[in-house]
C-alpha cells in the first residue's frame, strides 16, 4: 500500500538580508510520507537548519510553499502556526531547552494544558506514560534544571510526544549528548516511526544517526543534492 | 486553571525576591500617593469647616444695581447714555424675606435657612472707637448654622435670647476695650442710630480681624441701628446638603427667589485658588513618586522577559502564540500589581492612623486627616493602572521574539 505524503515542500527559496542580501535556500521541492524517519544531513551553512525552521512552522518568511498533512501551512497567520504546531508538531531541540522553574512532569504537561483539549488528570496520567517509556519515571517532580543533560533531553522527547503528534521534528537531538544517551535517543525514534507511526525529521551532523534512519536528504550550498531514494 | 496563569504564577513563585523587591515599589508608590492625597482631602475639609463658621453655604442678597435708561432703543444708530447714573435701588431689602424663607424650606436640598442684617457700626469706649460689623442674627438659627457655641469664651447665646439690647462680641473688641461679661458697651451705628447694649457673650474665632470687628445682636436690635421697620432684611444665608454643590445650586435659588446668590467658593475666592494650588502642588509630587514605582515595575519585568527569552522561544515553539505570551507576561505584572497595591493601601492606612494622632493644638486640634474611602478607591485604581501599562511595553516585545533568532545562537 502506498503511503500518504505527510509534508511536502514546492520550490521553497528562502533569503537572508542581513549583513548582505544572500540566497540561503534555492528552490527546495521534496516529500516526505507517513512514518518516515528521514534525516537531512550537509556541512555547516548549507541551509539544513534554515530549512528545518520552515518546515517547522517557526520561520514563515519564505518563497514556495509547505503543506504539512495535505493542508496548506504558507500564508497563515502567526496565531494559526502556533495552533498547527501545538497540534500537529513535536519539537527537540540540541540544547535541552526545558523550562527550568518547571518540574519535569510539568514541562512535559505544558504543550497538552496549551492544546485543552483533555482534562488536567488525564494529561498528567499521560505525561506519566510518556515519562515510563522514556525510562525517567522516577525525575518526574525534580525541577528540570536539577537533572542531568541526558535526562533532560529524555524529558524533551516526553514533552514532543504529549499530544501525539504527526510530525516530530529534531535539530541536532544528540548533538550534545554522549554515546549511551545518543543512542537511547535513536531507539526511541526508530520505535515511534516503526510502531507509532510518527513522522521523523532529523536534522544530524552526526553520519552514523542518518545511516540508522530511513532516508537521508543531504544539502550543499542550499540545494538538495540527493534525496536519498 | 489556565495554563497561561499557571506560567505567570510559577515564574513569580520561583523568583520570590525579585516579585516582592517590584511589589514593594508599587507599595510605596501607591502608600504614599494614598497618603497625600488623603493629606490635601484632610487640610482642605478643615479650611472648609473654618470657611463655614463665618459663611453661609449660599448668601442671597439683593445687589445693588445702576439707573438704566427708561426706554430700551434698539436701534443700533442711537446709544442712550445716563450722565451720572447712580444706585437705583430704593432699599437694600429683601422683599417679603419670610415668604423667602418658607420657599426655601420646602427646597429638598436645603437645610436651613436664616435672615441676617448685616450693620456698619462703631463701638465706642471714652475717645476710642471700633469699626465693625454687627450681625443681626436669630441666634438660634444662626447657632445651627455656625457653631458660634463652639468659639464661645464667656456667656452664653442663649442670654442673647432672653435679653432684647444683649450683644454678644469678639475678644478683640473684649480686650481693647477691656470689658467683661454683663458690663455694657456703647455702639453707633452708621446711620447715625446710639444704643447702649449689654454684653452677653464673647466668642473667639481662629480669625483675629474678625474677633476684632464682629459682634452678634438680636435681629430686631440691627433693625434699629438701621432706623429699618421689622421686615427689613439684607441677607438670607441657607446652608443645603452638600457644600460642594453650591456652585451650581445658586443658579436655582436665584430663579425661585429673583435675588443674587452667592456661594461661598466665590465669596472665598482666595482661600479656593490656594486650595486649587494645594492639590495640584500634592498631585504632582505624589504622581511623581507612582512614575518613579513604574518605573521600577517596567524594569523588573523587561529584566525578567531578558532573562526568559529562552523560555519564550521554547513556548513559540510548542505553541504558544505571541497573544498568550503578552497574557502571562501581563498575568505576572497584574499579580504583581495586586501584591503591591493591596499592602500599598495597608501602609497608607498605617500612615493616615499615625499622623492622624499628632496634636497640632490651636484651633486645629488633632492633624486633620481621614480614612478616606474614594481616595483608597482612587489609588487603587491609578495603581493598578500605572502597573499593567509599565508591564505592558516589555510584555508587548516579549510577544514580538521570534524564536528563531533564539535558537540559532
Amino acid at each position: 500500500m502506498e503511503k500518504k505524503i505527510i509534508l511536502q515542500t514546492n520550490n521553497i527559496v528562502k533569503y537572508f538580508h542581513e549583513p548582505v542580501k544572500f540566497k540561503a535556500l534555492k528552490d527546495v521541492s521534496f516529500e516526505i510520507k507517513e512514518s518516515e524517519f528521514l534525516t537531512i544531513t550537509g556541512k555547516s551553512g548549507c541551509g539544513k537548519s534554515t530549512l528545518m525552521y520552515i518546515l517547522s512552522t517557526m520561520d514563515s518568511d519564505y518563497e514556495g510553499e509547505l503543506f504539512i498533512d495535505g493542508k496548506k501551512i504558507s500564508g497563515q497567520s502567526q496565531d494559526q502556526l502556533a495552533m498547527i504546531r501545538n497540534k500537529n508538531i513535536g519539537f527537540v531541540f540540541q540544547f535541552h531547552y526545558l523550562l527550568p522553574e518547571f518540574t519535569c512532569l510539568k514541562n512535559i504537561m505544558i504543550p497538552a494544558l496549551k492544546l485543552g483539549v483533555k482534562s488536567y488528570e488525564q494529561i498528567e496520567y499521560e505525561a506519566y506514560q510518556k515519562l515510563e517509556l522514556l525510562d525517567i519515571k522516577d525525575q518526574a517532580l525534580k525541577p528540570a534544571s536539577k537533572i542531568s543533560g541526558g535526562q533532560q533531553q529524555r524529558v524533551a522527547i516526553a514533552r514532543a510526544l504529549i499530544n501525539d503528534p504527526k510530525i516530530i521534528m529534531g535539530d541536532e537531538p544528540t548533538g550534545n549528548l554522549d554515546s549511551k544517551n545518543a543512542k537511547v535517543v535513536l531507539d526511541t525514534f526508530k520505535e515511534l516511526s516503526q510502531e507509532g507511526g510518527q513522522t521523523i525529521i532529523v536534522v544530524t551532523h552526526d553520519t552514523d544517526f542518518a545511516k540508522k534512519s530511513d532516508r537521508t536528504i543531504v544539502m550543499a550550498d542550499g540545494e538538495i543534492i540527493d534525496y536519498g531514494y | 486553571m489556565k495554563v497561561n496563569t499557571d506560567i505567570a504564577q510559577t515564574h513569580l513563585k520561583s523568583n520570590k525576591k525579585q516579585t516582592m523587591l517590584a511589589s514593594m515599589g508599587v507599595t510605596v508608590g501607591i502608600g504614599v500617593f494614598i497618603f497625600m492625597i488623603s493629606l490635601v482631602v484632610g487640610f482642605n475639609r478643615n479650611s472648609d469647616e473654618g470657611f463655614f463658621k463665618t459663611t453661609p453655604h449660599i448668601r442671597i442678597f439683593q445687589e445693588d444695581k445702576l439707573s438704566q435708561p427708561l426706554l430700551n432703543i434698539v436701534d443700533t444708530n442711537v446709544s442712550p447714555i445716563i450722565i451720572n447714573p447712580t444706585i437705583s435701588n430704593l432699599s437694600s431689602t429683601l422683599l417679603n424675606p419670610s415668604k423667602i424663607i418658607s420657599d426655601l424650606k420646602n427646597e429638598e436640598d436645603v437645610v436651613t435657612a436664616t435672615e441676617h442684617v448685616s450693620v456698619s457700626l462703631f463701638y465706642n469706649n471714652g475717645h476710642s472707637q471700633i469699626t465693625g460689623q454687627a450681625s443681626g442674627v436669630n441666634i438660634i438659627e444662626a447657632n445651627a448654622m455656625f457653631d458660634i457655641e463652639s468659639t464661645m469664651l464667656a456667656g452664653d447665646i442663649q442670654n442673647l435670647v432672653s435679653t432684647p439690647n444683649g450683644i454678644i462680641i469678639g475678644v478683640g473688641i473684649a480686650d481693647k476695650f477691656n470689658i467683661q461679661l454683663n458690663d455694657n458697651i456703647s455702639v453707633i451705628s452708621a446711620v447715625g442710630v446710639s444704643k447702649i447694649l449689654k454684653v452677653v457673650g464673647v466668642f473667639s474665632t481662629s480669625n483675629a480681624a474678625l474677633d476684632e470687628s464682629k459682634s452678634y445682636v438680636n435681629l430686631p436690635m440691627s433693625q434699629q441701628l438701621l432706623k429699618q421697620n421689622s421686615s427689613y432684611v439684607t441677607d438670607i444665608f441657607v446652608n443645603i446638603k452638600d457644600p460642594n454643590k453650591a456652585v451650581a445650586y445658586t443658579d436655582h435659588l436665584e430663579k425661585i427667589t429673583g435675588y443674587n446668590a452667592e456661594d461661598w467658593q466665590t465669596a472665598n475666592e482666595a482661600a479656593m485658588a490656594s486650595k486649587k494650588t494645594r492639590r495640584v502642588m500634592f498631585g504632582a509630587i505624589s504622581l511623581a513618586i507612582l512614575l518613579v514605582a513604574a518605573f521600577g515595575i517596567y524594569n523588573i519585568i523587561n529584566m525578567t522577559v531578558k532573562e526568559k527569552l529562552n523560555d519564550i522561544a521554547i513556548l513559540k515553539a510548542i505553541g504558544f502564540s505571541g497573544k498568550d505570551v503578552l497574557s502571562i507576561f501581563l498575568k505576572e505584572t497584574f499579580l504583581i500589581g495586586l501584591i503591591g497595591t493591596s499592602l500599598g493601601l495597608i501602609l497608607a492606612y498605617v500612615l493616615i492612623k499615625a499622623v492622624s494622632g499628632i496634636y497640632i493644638g490651636g484651633n486645629i486640634g488633632y492633624f486633620p486627616i481621614w480614612i478616606e474611602p474614594e481616595v483608597f478607591i482612587m489609588g487603587a485604581a491609578i495603581g493598578m493602572f500605572i502597573t499593567l501599562m509599565a508591564g505592558y511595553i516589555p510584555a508587548r516585545s516579549a510577544a514580538h521574539i521570534d524564536p528563531i533568532e533564539i535558537f540559532r545562537k
